[in-house]
């Protein structure tokens, strides 16, 4: 006889205390664990309420239609109070086509709206190679904003017609057959240059025809001397092209077909266009320049590497902002005497070198994060330096630098800002002082500022999330 | 088994500068040489023709002559009647006090930010990420302007620090002692009633006075160091440690506050005379300005720093040192620290590098440094140029070149050694 008291039924799971569980758990753990933790908590909320109870106020006070910054603060008396203060983004509604545009003509305000859209649609492929559906979505995005910036702004209706068609042709190849769209990319600086520049179309064109002689020199000839020669032969060629017969060709084909824009002069250029055509084509020439700086710093060859490293120390060791006088100041005096060209390509030749210079920097180091097993595998299979470099080295070398490349790109895009030094009218400065230099505006010094800083810290930090969805992308290692 | 025969011999033939892995890198070296050399000739020819063109020669003698310009903020004695090269070192040290002061102060910040950044709390860590994204994201420039806007447009008037009726429309801030108006910030001046004799030398008066209290205080923070290191060897010894606090602070504080006041110290306060602050120190807002802009920037980048530094060190090396019993204090002292700050040092110093050069960017306040004397106001009046962008880019090159090579002796001397 024996009578048993084991249970034979589980007790219900109790809910955890209510310490331990749900909002009061988390709390606990990060917010009030210790009296320094407790000290933390208070300082931050106090933080907190001080920068809204300073700020909100003044944000929500906001005023967006008036004339004058008088209107503006007398709109806000009578409605919140004489005491109240109140941002007065007029402004902004009065002057943003300048902070945009410039001086741009406003009836050809459909030519950077263009040039714009048509960066993403040519980056597209690239920033997203072997994902369609991401890449067809950016296009499809960014063309259908065109195509509503372009019906907003003034251009002829056939206009409208004609690129709407395009730009949805555009989409299409964007999801059928988007290494289709790839040929754009490479062709889009030459359409940047002349939807933003105009005047003929025949220039661009003969200039791009450069590259083909190049090309048909390296092809013809490669059989039979081999490749350096070829190379050599169609890079000679290419260049005579450009000095002797590009201009006569150009106005050759321009008065037999003649096709133009209304030409635009540099000085009408500003805003964040200026911005963007600088950051743009200064972002897009520095990476290779600094791909081939960083290979002749670790090149065995006495005479490159030390005037790459020469280059290289010496641009990093100025300041950006010498180099910006030395393109307004000096060039003039470095080249043939009466050459006069634009101060915008004279500045983007500066920035490009400027970075190029950072970026050689940080792909050497991806170079010597590399281990030397790879170079020696490179060489074993027997591919010759051009090789290796482009198909072993290269894809892994810059894997590693892009994080560095990208933070260069986002701190060469901000210093864009510094070309108002040399007298361009870039937003922040140079659009700012005009428009606070009006007397209807005067006083006014947050909105702008704010306006403009608002549009920088999107596109930068637009920019540095890209970069990180590239590394979690082109990690290999431990998934 | 058959003998290797040696290569076959062959004559030299041209062909063989190309694809012969012997001769080719000299083929080249040759030809960038030669390319280099003609675009060197080009430019020099270039240079050459346009400054005959112009009527220009290449001289540096307007180094020594009268600058005629006012340089409001000079650390050494500088008036308009000086040289274009006191100018220039006038500039040169305005840059570097810039630097200095911004350097420090940034550091300071960003490694509280950093350490806040990683903190447990959500709400501090949160506020600290919104701070970093918000200032490293948006243009250095945008902060200069913004600060020197600020200070320039919302700050009274000199004038309406002045009673009219009995109110005045401003006040001094900080017991009377602060007036920030909207050409400076006048602070206290530390003045001594009865000061060590000055030593002077052609380029600059040596105050004898403080050279002595910074003595007195390193002397003071030595015999402080005996005292620690005794009461150490008797803990060792018996076990037990003797109090030691009072008298630390009795060495450190008493000497130089007795020869302070030996030497009659004093503060000056600054008092509106005419039209303006007089008395006390002022601190330009382009100084001002420039400093907290640098400041507020570099911190966000430098927090970000320390914060991938700490992160590095993996998180077994802290369970390994709580394990051993160190609390957590010395963990960080110990074991985190000194790991953390080989990671944490040679980015640090590069951006220390890229602060010094941004501080060029005090044009937008018109803060008179380098740029400013130098590549400015000097360069506009004498129309040189080619000299003038010449010695500034040197000697911020040289700047530059100093600041790397202390990091890369760092790096050295911290560097694991490995097989």
């Amino acid at each position: 006889m024996s009578e048993t008291f084991v249970r034979t039924q589980m007790i219900a799971p109790q809910s955890p205390p209510v310490t331990e569980r749900g909002a009061v758990k988390w709390m606990r753990e990060n917010l009030f664990s210790s009296w320094l933790n407790i000290g933390l908590t208070v300082l931050g909320v106090a933080t907190i309420y001080y920068l809204t109870a300073l700020s909100l106020p003044w944000l929500l006070n906001g005023v967006w239609n008036a004339n004058s910054l008088t209107e503006c603060r007398q709109i806000i008396a009578l409605n919140f109070g004489p005491d109240a203060g109140g941002a007065c983004w007029a402004i902004i509604r009065a002057r943003w086509y300048q902070f945009i545009y410039g001086f741009y003509p406003p009836d050809l305000y459909w030519r950077p709206v263009l040039a714009f859209g048509l960066l993403f649609v040519a980056l597209a492929p690239v920033l997203y190679s072997d994902n369609v559906r991401n890449s067809g979505l950016l296009v499809a995005v960014v063309s259908a904003l065109t195509v509503g910036a372009l019906y907003l702004v003034v251009m002829p209706f056939w206009l409208f017609v004609v690129l709407t068609a395009g730009l949805i042709v555009a989409c299409y190849l964007a999801y059928t057959r988007p290494t289709r769209l790839l040929y754009l990319t490479p062709l889009y600086p030459f359409l940047m240059v002349w939807l933003l520049w105009g005047g003929s179309v025949w220039a661009p064109i003969v200039v791009l025809a450069g590259f083909v002689v190049l090309v048909i020199a390296y092809r013809l000839l490669k059989p039979s001397l081999g490749v350096p020669i070829a190379t050599g032969i169609g890079v000679v060629a290419a260049v005579l092209w450009w000095l002797l017969l590009d201009v006569q060709v150009a106005d050759y084909l321009e008065s037999v077909l003649p096709f133009a824009l209304a030409p635009i002069d540099s000085d009408k250029m500003g805003g964040f266009l200026l911005a963007f055509v600088i950051g743009v084509s200064s972002i897009s020439l520095s990476l290779p320049i600094g791909i081939l700086l960083a290979l002749g710093r670790q090149s065995d060859m006495f005479l490159v590497k030390s005037l790459s490293v020469g280059f290289i120390e010496f641009v990093r060791g100025v300041p950006l902002i010498t180099m910006l006088f030395t393109a307004s100041l000096l060039l003039q005096y470095f080249l043939p005497p009466n050459t006069n060209f634009d101060l915008i390509l004279r500045v983007v030749i500066l920035v490009t070198l400027f970075s190029a210079a950072y970026n050689a920097e940080v792909v050497r180091g991806g170079l010597a994060a590399l281990p030397k097993g790879q170079y020696e595998a490179a060489d074993a299979l027997g591919l010759d330096y051009w090789q290796a470099q482009r198909l072993i080295i290269m894809p892994q070398a810059l894997k590693v630098s892009i994080p560095g490349i990208v933070s260069t790109f986002i701190g060469l895009f901000k210093d864009t800002t510094l070309v108002t030094f040399v007298g361009l009218a870039e937003p922040l400065r140079g659009i700012t002082t005009i428009v606070r230099a009006d007397i209807n505006w005067k006083g006014v010094y947050w909105e702008p500022y704010i306006f403009v800083g608002a549009i920088f810290f999107i596109v930068c930090y637009g920019m540095s999330r890209y970069s990180f969805y590239l590394e979690g992308k082109l990690r290999t290692d431990h998934h | 088994m058959t003998l290797i025969a040696d290569a076959p011999k062959q004559g030299f033939r041209l062909g063989m500068l190309i694809y012969d892995t012997r001769y080719r890198s000299i083929t080249i070296q040759v030809i960038v040489l030669i390319l280099v050399l003609l675009l060197v000739g080009w430019l020099v020819d270039n240079t050459r023709e346009n400054l005959a063109n112009k009527g220009k020669d290449i001289d540096f003698g307007f180094l020594w002559r009268r600058a005629g310009y006012d340089i409001g903020q000079h650390l050494i004695p500088y008036t308009n009647d000086s040289f274009h090269i006191r100018a220039a070192a006038v500039g040169l040290i305005n840059t570097l006090v810039v630097a200095f002061f911004a350097c420090i102060l940034s550091t300071i910040l960003g490694v509280i930010l950093g350490v806040l950044r990683l903190s447990k709390n959500w709400i501090v860590s949160r506020l600290v990420g919104v701070y970093v994204e918000i200032f490293r994201n948006v243009p250095l420039l945008l902060w200069i302007i913004l600060v020197g806007t600020i200070f320039s447009e919302t700050r009274p008037q000199p004038r309406d620090f002045r009673p009219v009726e009995g109110v005045a429309a401003a006040q001094m801030i900080l017991w009377d002692s602060v007036a920030v108006t909207n050409r400076s910030t006048n602070l206290p001046m530390p003045l001594l009633d009865r000061p060590l004799p000055a030593i002077e030398t052609p380029f600059l008066t040596i105050n004898t006075s403080f050279l002595a209290i910074l003595a007195l205080i390193a002397a003071s923070i030595w015999v402080n160091r005996r005292l620690l290191n005794r009461a150490k060897a008797v803990q060792e010894a018996t076990g037990v440690r003797p109090t030691t606090w009072w008298q630390s602070i009795l060495l450190l504080t008493v000497p130089p506050i007795a020869a302070l006041l030996l030497m009659g110290f004093h503060l000056e306060y600054p008092v509106l005379k005419g039209f303006n602050f007089t008395g006390g120190i002022s601190f330009d807002h382009a100084f001002s300005a420039l400093t907290l802009a640098l400041t507020l920037y570099y911190a966000a980048i430098m927090s970000e720093i320390v914060r991938s530094g700490i992160q590095a060190i993996s998180r077994g090396q802290s369970e390994a040192a709580f394990a051993l019993g160190l609390r957590p204090n010395r963990t960080m002292r110990l074991v985190i620290l000194p790991q953390a700050l080989r990671v944490i040092i040679p980015p640090m110093i590069s951006q220390w590098l890229s602060l010094t050069k941004d501080t060029s960017l005090g044009i937008a306040v018109s803060y008179l440094d380098l740029r400013g004397t130098l590549g400015g106001i000097t360069l506009n009046q004498t129309g040189r140029e080619l000299e003038c962008m010449l010695l500034m880019m040197l000697t911020y090159l040289i700047i530059s070149l100093i600041i790397s090579s202390f990091g890369n002796l760092y790096n050295s001397s911290v560097k694991l050694k490995e097989r």
